[in-house]
């Protein structure tokens, strides 16, 4: 798919030379603002139909009857998907092989396992009739007591957390550690399930023709969505085109594809006609994934001079009752602060919830807040400043395995975002702040960290005798700036300035880009088109300098530049030649080369990659009504190299407006009798508004790194939110005295 | 969605025939209306379309009363001049209800209709169990999520808040609902659910807001609206209130005195007895904070809404000493 740039083609700020490290502005942006990008729900094949999920009210039992007649009788219901007459599949939807492989509810039985599964597809003419012919299935349900709460079942320690981490580690012996220490601390956090809430609901647009399928979906992931889809149907994955150019946000939902886009393509299939699928808002709590609650407890001991003894992080969690994601809360103890023993354990129960997954920083979110709000009240009980204890225990290595760090510039994070704060000035105790008008004013910090990731990815590169060029990987533009900044890294790959590059993506019928998650995808797919664009260059090298009638001629492949559509002498700038020529003289209308991104092996074994970040947050908090308002945010962040400073800035300003939700608003509130969540909708699910975020700045802090890649690459897309998150509530505690261990925080908290 | 008919109403009177008919309901900014039909708690037959009736949207303002047409935005009574000076509870009521873009569409006689929030109200395909919705179903709310339920005006059949923001200025100044020739006061246009949530506005089908009137005062000139939530925008009230004063000649004695509660009770809540425990004293703190306590007299908790009686009080006394200081 290429992108339809009609008339932005020329993006704002491009220039000559060098595209990485220019702000660059998003090419996609002028579509974007103008109602011209076609997100999936957009689409409209000949003769579609619309389907509408039928959900269950009930969190646990089974579906005794549906009235499919009263469904169908309805004028413009064209069928009723129900188990019944549900397609064959190639494979259980409840098989797993692998842990990505996410069980799946497509109408193989009549079993409920949470509120809101799929129970039936009404597909009809109309959206309307849909909706209506769902509404009269009337579902009768035999119900089962729903497991609610983390107390709501026997809890146990899971295999693998996360991607498959073990649940249980430690380093050295906490209890020794705790046992020695001159001041202890021990605490319990809580955070609540939350819910992606991408702006854009799951939707697909499916058109089978024969054994081939045509799909319109948003997807983190086309190559994998294609695999599962594929294996699902029993059919070739180059069968399956999926594109996605455009995503309304994912955040980790559409990382896999999931049961209800599974099943519009069901429906399509058992209609043999196109079938749109869109979910409503409230049905997007279930069956498309969530953040886990979890339940932390810390215990720190620490020595006379403030020194960390022990780190012991426990968590809870919750998974479904029929599948694996185990949030891996306790991990964050495992990469930020020097201590001779730490140990990080988890339990959890199985609720009768839709499966969690990966939610923006899995693990890293919830396991920062707890963290850094016990490292401000262990800094407290030894009466230092928390920037200052946690200069004190700056891990020089990875505490947990010893391993260096391919680089880490926390210290200038802390140093520049603290003195763009102010931070010098707090006073230690808290309750001490307060404004002309009367506010409690506090101040807290909190050290944000997300690791370096890298998976798999390929791109092609194709240079052409007009002298432009052509990129083209699968990648997926969430609204993270995908577009633009591999666009930049293609060009610099190409030797080409940016408007001679054109650059496909979000297709799956092009290189697979892998996945965009983890924070990895601009560092993985960056590299694939860096690598490309190096692959094709030197397939254009060589035919110039083996080549007599080239002024390249015997320089060797090592001897030349490529830099704005020509190749140089290295040591002899004036001689060279335009590709144009180049391919001519070859008599070729283009070449072309392929490249992959992946991690290397070696450098992962050596090092510990990361990124790193300090936040410091002001909160000012209404002494009668425990109202909460952050006044300021700044944020200081060091991830290697910066592809577009505009877009990482982006990044770094969502992902701690991010954590502003985390502390202060976002919680799915469930009914305990029934499981159901109360606040399915964006009304009352809280995010913040932007009257709730005044200031926030993100300074880019410079880093290189040798080892993490080629060009130097870690990620941006979470790391806002960890860090952010703590000082927030730290700064909440600063203001009032009053320590918060729920969240988010609430008034009624802060009522006293 | 069930299929109804749509019908433009040539006038307020075709507006008020066709809305008696049985399954009529009218339809002004739809930002209510719309969100129940699609989650099935409205069902209506028969869309009376009134937005386009002439003479409805006035705002008229003079020394003695400010009326309001029905069809007035939300958003331009909000930025009316002469509101904002001689009512400025009621501009800032407004100011700080739903988001810009719903006061962009939302009508001033819709606003007085609006439902409550109470969630179990609003998923009867997930909670059968209703006295609003369905009378005698039961109430699904007891027991379960009641963070945002009233605490003030509630019966065993609901405790469903009432979460308008207007509508507690309005009943804090006296204002009165014109339905046509007849009038009610604000106070008597709400009902307490007693036995009988269903019916929640003395209002009979086949009648029609067609404007409010709001008795100028000097208290209603020198009043403010102070709501307290967590977000700081689009969020309905943890606990407000709508305050005015008028002092005597010496500028501390209080002459006349109106308060008025959202978000904790089940219909915009007068609290008379703070108004008459500070009447005629001096406005002094102490007496300010204690009178305050008066106004979450009687008021019973269902759990999680328990904050809402500590929070009250105080934010009645905020406004009273805000007032007072203004002076
Ligand atoms: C997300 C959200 C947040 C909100 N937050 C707030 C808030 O913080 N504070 C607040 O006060 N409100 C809030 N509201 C409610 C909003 O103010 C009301 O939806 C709006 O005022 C209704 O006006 P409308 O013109 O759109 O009414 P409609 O939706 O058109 O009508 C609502 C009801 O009133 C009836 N009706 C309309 N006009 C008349 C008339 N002239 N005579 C008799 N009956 C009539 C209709 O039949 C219908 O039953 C919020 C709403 C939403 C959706
Ligand atoms: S509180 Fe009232 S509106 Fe809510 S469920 Fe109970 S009866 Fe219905």
């Amino acid at each position: 798919m290429t992108l339809e740039l009609s008339l932005n083609q020329q993006p704002a700020h491009a220039r000559q030379g060098s595209s990485i490290g220019q702000p660059l502005t998003r090419r996609d942006g002028f579509l974007k603002v103008t109602g011209g990008a076609r997100y999936a729900a957009d689409n409209h094949p000949p003769g579609m139909l619309y389907a509408v999920l039928a959900v269950s009210s009930i969190a646990r039992g089974r579906v005794a009857a549906l009235d499919t007649e009263a469904a169908k009788a309805h004028k413009g219901v064209v069928e009723v998907m129900t188990p019944k007459n549900r397609p064959a599949l190639a494979i259980d939807p409840d098989a797993k092989d692998n842990p990505f492989m996410f069980r799946l509810d497509l109408l193989q039985n009549d079993q409920v396992r949470y509120p809101n599964q799929s129970i039936a597809v009404v597909i009809a003419e109309t959206l309307e009739a849909a909706t209506e012919g769902a509404a009269l299935l009337s579902p009768r349900y035999e119900a089962l007591p729903a497991r609610v709460g983390l107390d709501g079942a026997k809890s146990f320690v899971p295999r693998g957390v996360g991607i498959g981490g073990p649940a249980v580690q430690h380093k050295g012996d906490v209890e020794t550690g705790l046992r020695s220490a001159k001041t202890r601390i021990e605490a319990t956090y809580e955070t609540p399930a939350q819910y992606h809430n991408a702006m854009e609901p799951h939707a697909i647009v499916v058109a089978w023709d024969g054994d081939r399928l045509s799909i319109d979906t948003p997807s983190q992931g086309l190559a994998m969505a294609q695999g599962r889809i594929a294996g699902l149907f029993g059919i070739a994955p180059e069968n399956i085109h999926i594109r996605s150019p455009f995503l309304g946000g994912g955040f980790g939902s559409k990382g896999m594809i999931s049961g209800p886009q599974v099943l519009g393509i069901l429906a399509a299939r058992l209609v043999g006609r196109p079938v749109k699928l869109v979910l409503r808002r409230e049905q997007m709590y279930g069956p498309v994934g969530h953040r886990a609650p979890t339940r932390q407890t810390l215990r720190m001991g620490m020595d006379g001079e403030g020194r960390l003894t022990a780190i012991d992080h426990h968590a809870r969690t919750a998974s479904s009752t029929f599948d694996d994601f185990f949030e891996p809360a306790a991990d964050a103890s495992h990469t930020l602060y020097a201590s001779p023993a730490i140990a990080t354990s988890h339990d959890a129960v199985r609720l009768d919830t839709g499966t969690p997954l990966f939610m923006r920083a899995p693990g890293e979110a919830t396991g920062s807040i707890a963290l850094e709000s016990a490292i401000d009240e262990a800094a407290h009980a030894c009466g230092m400043d928390p920037l200052e204890f946690r200069l004190r225990n700056y891990a020089e290595v990875e505490p947990m395995t010893g391993k260096p760090f391919s680089s880490k510039a926390l210290r200038e994070c802390y140093r520049q975002a603290a003195e763009t704060f102010g931070w010098a000035s707090r006073p230690l105790q808290p309750r001490l702040m307060r404004d002309a008008d009367g506010f409690l004013t506090g101040w807290g910090m909190g050290t944000a960290t997300f690791p370096a990731l890298m998976f798999q990815a390929e791109a092609r590169a194709v240079l052409r005798s007009d002298g432009s060029g052509l990129m083209e990987t699968g990648a997926q533009d969430m609204g993270q700036g995908a577009w633009t900044a591999f666009a930049q890294i293609a060009a610099d790959g190409l030797g080409l300035d940016i408007d001679r590059v054109e650059f496909r993506a979000g297709s799956s019928d092009l290189p697979n880009a892998g996945i965009a998650g983890g924070s990895g995808h601009t560092a993985t797919a960056g590299m694939a088109i860096h690598n490309a664009g190096a692959a094709v260059i030197a397939r254009l090298a060589d035919l110039a300098t083996g080549n007599e009638a080239s002024p390249l001629f015997g320089a060797g492949n090592e001897g030349v530049l490529a830099r704005g559509g020509r190749l140089y002498r290295r040591d002899d700038e004036s001689r060279g030649e335009s590709y144009a020529e180049i391919l001519m003289r070859a008599g070729l209308t283009e070449i072309e080369a392929h490249g992959k991104g992946a991690p290397d092996p070696a450098s992962q074994e050596t090092y510990a990659k990361h990124a790193h970040g300090a936040v410091f947050a002001e909160v000012k908090v209404d002494p009668d009504f425990g109202q909460i308002r952050v006044t300021r945010l700044v944020g200081a962040f060091a991830a290697g190299r910066v592809i577009n400073p505009r877009l990482v800035r982006s990044q770094y300003y969502g992902g701690m407006i991010w954590g502003i939700s985390f502390a202060l608003h976002e919680e799915a509130i469930t009914d305990r009798r029934s499981g159901r969540i109360q606040n399915a909708n964006l009304a009352e699910y809280h995010v913040p508004v932007n009257a709730d975020v005044p200031s926030v700045e993100a300074l880019l802090v410079h880093e290189d790194d040798p080892y993490v890649n080629a060009l130097g690459i870690k990620g941006v897309g979470e790391i806002g939110i960890t860090g952010t998150a703590g000082a927030i509530a730290n700064a909440v505690w600063h203001a009032t005295g009053v320590r918060p261990r729920r969240f988010p925080i609430r008034i009624e908290d802060l009522l006293g | 969605m069930r299929d109804f008919s749509y019908l433009r109403a040539a006038s307020v009177d075709a507006a008020r025939q066709a809305a008696a008919l049985p399954g009529a309901m009218l339809l002004a900014g739809g930002t209510t209306l719309i969100d129940l039909a699609k989650c099935g708690v409205a069902e209506p037959e028969t869309l009376v379309d009134i937005t386009h009736l002439k003479g409805l949207n006035g705002i008229e303002v003079s020394e003695r009363s400010a009326i309001i047409g029905a069809l007035a935005k939300m958003g331009h009574v909000a930025d009316h001049a002469d509101i904002k000076s001689r009512f400025p509870a009621v501009s800032e009521a407004l100011w700080q209800a739903a988001s810009a873009q719903i006061r962009n569409m939302a009508t001033i006689g819709g606003n007085l209709m609006q439902r409550t929030r109470c969630p179990y109200f609003r998923d009867p395909a997930n909670f059968p169990a209703c006295n609003k919705r369905e009378p005698g179903s039961g109430c699904s709310a007891i027991g379960g999520v009641t963070k945002g339920h009233a605490v003030l005006g509630t019966s065993d059949a609901c405790i469903a808040m009432y979460p308008g923001d207007l509508a507690v200025a309005l009943v804090a100044f006296d204002a009165v609902v014109h339905l046509g020739q007849s009038q009610v006061p604000v106070d008597d246009f709400f009902l307490l659910p007693g036995t009988t949530p269903d019916r929640e506005h003395a209002i009979e089908p086949g009648e029609m807001i067609t404007a409010i009137e709001i008795p100028g005062s000097a208290s209603a000139r020198r009043s403010t609206y102070l709501k307290i939530r967590d977000r700081q925008s689009y969020e309905f009230a943890a606990a407000s209130a709508a305050v005015g004063i008028e002092f005597e000649a010496d500028g501390r004695t209080i002459r006349d005195l109106r308060v008025a509660l959202g978000g904790v009770a089940t219909k915009p809540w007068r609290a008379r007895a703070v108004e008459d425990a500070l009447k005629g004293k001096v406005l002094e703190p102490d007496a300010v904070r204690a009178a305050s306590l008066l106004a979450v007299e009687g008021a019973t908790d269902h759990g999680a809404n328990h904050y809402k009686i500590e929070l009250a009080p105080r934010v009645v006394a905020r406004a009273i000493l805000k007032m007072g200081e203004t002076a």
